[in-house]
């Protein structure tokens, strides 16, 4: 059957061109190149959208106040929807995490990297064991806190020290410390 | 044939039923009182105005101050955190400070006996009402409900313009207006409100009601504008991102459109059409 | 495909090769948009609608998915989960008025797709099936975009919603248990908005389907033309790349351009401010009124107020409303003019221009309060829309003298002309004295 050819007529065209078709592609090429980018732009906020919403954001940081925790206690609060421990160690607690030789740990970490400057009593870290991600006990009142003194996660058995160090059970590395500062003696800003 | 005279004595019929409608008589619409005495919203000529319009933003801070002082006392604007008071210029500190000192507090829970307490607002909290709920707001206010205020310059014919008109156009209602019409008790003459006579009492009565942080003269009228001006802020905070883009897309697509013009002109040029 | 010149498929490398032979897409492509499907080269701009809708509805379903990861179909938060998305979601004032303006562009290019299928007689055979399963998309999309307008949950939404459902229970006996099941309550509330937001998020994919039989039933017969004269021979067409998709390139960047200005300059101005107040089933808005696309139907609805025949008003304006969408079906039967195109139809011409300025009207009237003067005129205008389908089409079928139709597409083009010297193909005939009608093979 008669193929149809789409450039040619069937009069012939006039030729006046050096290169007719590399002269006529240029504005096509022109046209499709400048709205691809259009395109490739218009991508941009459809995926940008999935990023945290400025409400979320706005709760990346908080201020918690410690006057009321007392040496030996903990309290639990929540930063990023996630539970955080915070805990005045007493100095007994202070002296068996630095009795501990750094290297013997699965995750060799000292108290004093752990703390700030100055404040190695306030020992703030996620409430998160990092083996599975279950909340471990012992930052309430009479919980469980495990055989070294500080946390203990029921789910498979992990042992953290007074340090928040996992010493025993199947958890590869210490609780997390995350980012925080003292905005005053008793004020922390956490994130 | 017989088709022909059927669809032609039908289309008679209905021409003759056309006429007998048009011709029968009708009762006529009553004009109210609220028709003939309600006025248009006057113009206002707002920074935000026109499709390459801008905040001006002492205005809007103007605009907060007058609803933080006279305001708030009964509208809420429950969907503006106190963190998106940045945006108009007010630093970090300075939003934590509104919010720390905000006459309401958030609504929270004692930690200790779990009864309904309330706590200091943080940067992150939405501004708190300054009633618990819907209740307790009608029984302070003879029954009446204040609006939340957040998207009032879009949930109203008029925008700002009205707003503005309806603050500065309180007035002693006409000595024509039917008895029907006249203000009961707790209500107000307003002839920009649709039905002449609403419930809110004047907020701005008199100049220097606020004392502006910025020292412009705190009229009745600029007070009206400066939070006319504040409220199309809480309405649209995206407005100057959205008029911005809008700009760059619309150039875009201008020098799109004409190249793909020519490109369509150029497949098409051997082929007449 | 129908005709016998078309350009073949030839994959030119060894992948596509390979694909072809496994699962031939590429060449689906080549026959259904690419330079295999030839289309007459005569259409003016009026036949870049269909496309301009399809990216609509592209368009549509993109942002709506999308937003849709932030919506919360519960009426407690509904409202103000909109509003989470235009304050705080990153774009998402861009996302929600490029989808709420974008319903409207939807409703604006399928409308005057419509109006050129009335005009242009795109309904005839051999393509009512294509008209008919328009009408189908039309239907869904109305659903659609009723139920999409519900979702914020602003006091429009609430009692659009209330208003719509309530045409059910006009219908005598199981009208009330149909209302009650729709809901899956008495009034609008969380069981209707969540299975509004179900099937709102459903039904653009079936619309997808039915676009997808309309496209493949208008391939059989191939496109229309602005003379209604059917496809003779190669000359009165052209592949539809790169022909027809450089100018419907041209034609997006328009539409564009259009949508464009909407979202960014007057998002709102096509809306009603009511819907930015949250729902409140105590009080009523002082006008209700639907989104422009539906004025009209709106209009018709409230025309009838007046019993009769032991039927309630209620119900005769329910029964016209659909009957007005309904009717549509069956014009392919009811005009049984041979010609096509009004061009050709001087007669039918005048009504069809009529009828647009009688559906203005109807649209006017739908936005108006349900007062005097336009219960009257939306009365009137009514009557003649029904008028226009039921009486004055088939009458004009039958009584009209159309123009006389040219012999081809390429003749018409062409004027009678010779184009760089070529002579014309099958079916033309030269006008110039003395010069032969010679083929020309090429």
């Amino acid at each position: 059957m008669a193929t149809f050819e789409q450039t040619q007529e069937p009069g012939g065209e006039s030729t006046q061109y050096v290169d007719p078709v590399r002269r006529r592609d240029f504005i096509n090429i022109a046209a499709v190149s400048f709205a691809g980018v259009g395109a490739a732009t218009v991508l941009i906020p459809l995926v940008n959208q999935m990023n945290p919403s400025a409400d979320v954001l706005a709760l990346a940081s908080i201020e918690v106040d410690l006057s009321s925790i007392q040496p030996g206690q903990a309290i639990k609060t929540s930063w990023r929807k996630q539970p955080v421990f915070i805990r005045n160690l007493t100095p007994a607690e202070q002296q068996a995490a630095n009795a501990v030789p750094t290297a013997s740990l699965r995750d060799p970490q000292t108290l004093a990297e752990r703390t700030k400057e100055g404040k190695a009593n306030w020992l703030i870290t996620m409430g998160v064991c990092t083996h599975l991600g279950c909340v471990p006990l012992g930052a309430g009142e009479g919980e469980a806190r495990g055989d070294f003194g500080g946390y203990f996660c029921p789910c498979h058995g992990s042992h953290y020290d007074t340090a928040a160090r996992v010493r025993k059970g199947p958890a590869p590395k210490n609780l997390v410390v995350p980012d925080y500062a003292f905005k005053s003696d008793t004020v922390v800003q956490i994130g | 044939m017989i088709r022909l005279l059927v669809a032609a004595g039908a289309f008679v019929t209905f021409i003759a039923a056309l006429i007998a409608a048009i011709l029968m008589p009708r009762e006529a619409s009553e004009e109210t009182a609220a028709h003939r005495f309600h006025l248009e919203p006057k113009e206002l000529h707002l920074a935000s105005n026109g499709p390459l319009g801008r905040f001006d933003r002492q205005q809007v801070q103007r605009g907060f101050q007058v609803y933080k002082e006279v305001c708030s006392a009964c509208h809420s604007l429950r969907l503006v955190a106190f963190r998106d008071l940045e945006e108009i210029g007010f630093t970090g500190p300075e939003t934590k400070a509104i919010a720390n000192q905000w006459s309401t507090e958030t609504p929270s829970v004692n930690p200790e006996t779990g009864e309904a307490a309330t706590r200091k607002s943080l940067p992150s909290d939405k501004i708190p009402s300054p009633y618990a709920n819907e209740v307790a707001a009608r029984a302070a206010n003879n029954n009446a409900l204040p609006p939340d205020l957040s998207l009032i310059t879009k949930a109203r014919e008029g925008g700002a313009e009205y707003i503005h008109s309806l603050l500065t156009g309180y007035r002693d209602p006409p000595a024509n207006l039917p008895k029907d019409a006249q203000p009961g008790p707790n209500l107000h003459y307003n002839p920009y409100f649709a039905n002449l006579n609403i419930s809110m009492p004047p907020p701005l009565v008199a100049e220097g009601q606020v004392a502006y942080a910025d020292g412009t003269k705190a009229t009745v009228d600029q007070m009206a504008q400066d939070v006319s001006a504040f409220l199309v802020w809480t309405a649209e905070p995206k407005l100057e991102n959205r008029h911005r883009t809008g700009v760059a897309v619309l150039i875009f697509l201008l020098i799109a459109t004409v190249l793909g013009y020519l490109a369509y002109q150029n497949i098409w040029r051997d082929k007449k059409h | 495909m129908s005709f016998p010149w078309a350009n073949q498929y030839a994959p030119k490398n060894p992948l596509t090769q390979w694909l072809d032979e496994r699962l031939p897409l590429p060449r689906l492509v080549y026959n259904a948009v690419g330079a295999g499907y030839p289309v007459p080269r005569n259409l003016n701009y009026f036949w870049n609608f269909g496309v301009l809708a399809g990216a609509a509805l592209m368009i549509q379903i993109v942002t709506g998915i999308v937003l849709a990861m932030h919506y919360a179909a519960n009426g407690a938060i509904a409202f103000d989960s909109v509003e989470h998305i235009m304050r705080d979601v990153n774009s998402g004032w861009l996302l929600r008025y490029t989808h709420m303006n974008g319903a409207s562009m939807f409703f604006i290019v399928v409308y005057l797709h419509i109006f050129r299928g009335l005009y242009y007689g795109s309904y005839k055979p051999p393509r009512e099936m294509v008209w008919l399963l328009g009408v189908v998309i039309f239907l869904l999309m109305m659903a659609t975009a009723f139920m999409g307008y519900v979702l914020p949950w602003g006091q429009m939404s609430f009692w659009g919603a209330q208003v719509i459902t309530g045409f059910f229970s006009a219908i005598p006996v199981v009208g009330e248990p149909i209302r009650t099941w729709l809901l899956g309550g008495f009034a609008p509330d969380d069981a209707a908005l969540n299975r509004f937001f179900s099937l709102h998020y459903l039904l653009p994919f079936v619309i997808a389907g039915v676009i997808i039989l309309h496209i493949w039933a208008l391939h059989i017969p191939g496109s229309n033309n602005p003379t209604g004269v059917d496809v003779k021979g190669p000359q009165d067409t052209v592949p539809f790349h790169p022909y027809y998709t450089a100018k419907d390139g041209f034609g997006l960047g328009v539409f564009l351009i259009v949508f464009a200005t909407l979202v960014f300059f007057i998002p709102n101005y096509l809306g009603h401010s009511d819907n930015y107040i949250q729902a409140n089933p105590l009080s009523t808005p002082a006008h209700i009124v639907p989104e422009w696309y539906f004025w009209p139907f709106y209009a018709i609805l409230r025309a009838f107020t007046v019993n009769w025949l032991w039927i309630p008003a209620k119900l005769w304006g329910v029964i016209a409303m659909f009957a007005s969408i309904a009717l549509l079906f069956f014009l392919p039967w009811l005009d049984k003019s041979p010609v096509r195109s009004c061009n050709y139809r001087p007669l039918m011409q005048k009504f069809f221009w009529v009828l647009v300025v009688d559906i203005a009207v109807l649209a006017y009237c739908g936005a108006a309060p349900a007062e005097e003067p336009y219960v009257r005129i939306s009365q009137l205008a009514a009557a003649y829309y029904f008028a226009h389908f039921l009486i004055i089409m088939p009458l004009v079928s039958v009584i009209e003298r159309p123009l006389p139709l040219p012999n081809s597409i390429s003749e018409s083009v062409l004027h009678g002309e010779a184009e760089d010297g070529a002579p014309f193909g099958a079916g033309g005939h030269a006008k110039v004295p003395g010069q032969p009608a010679t083929g020309h093979a090429h």
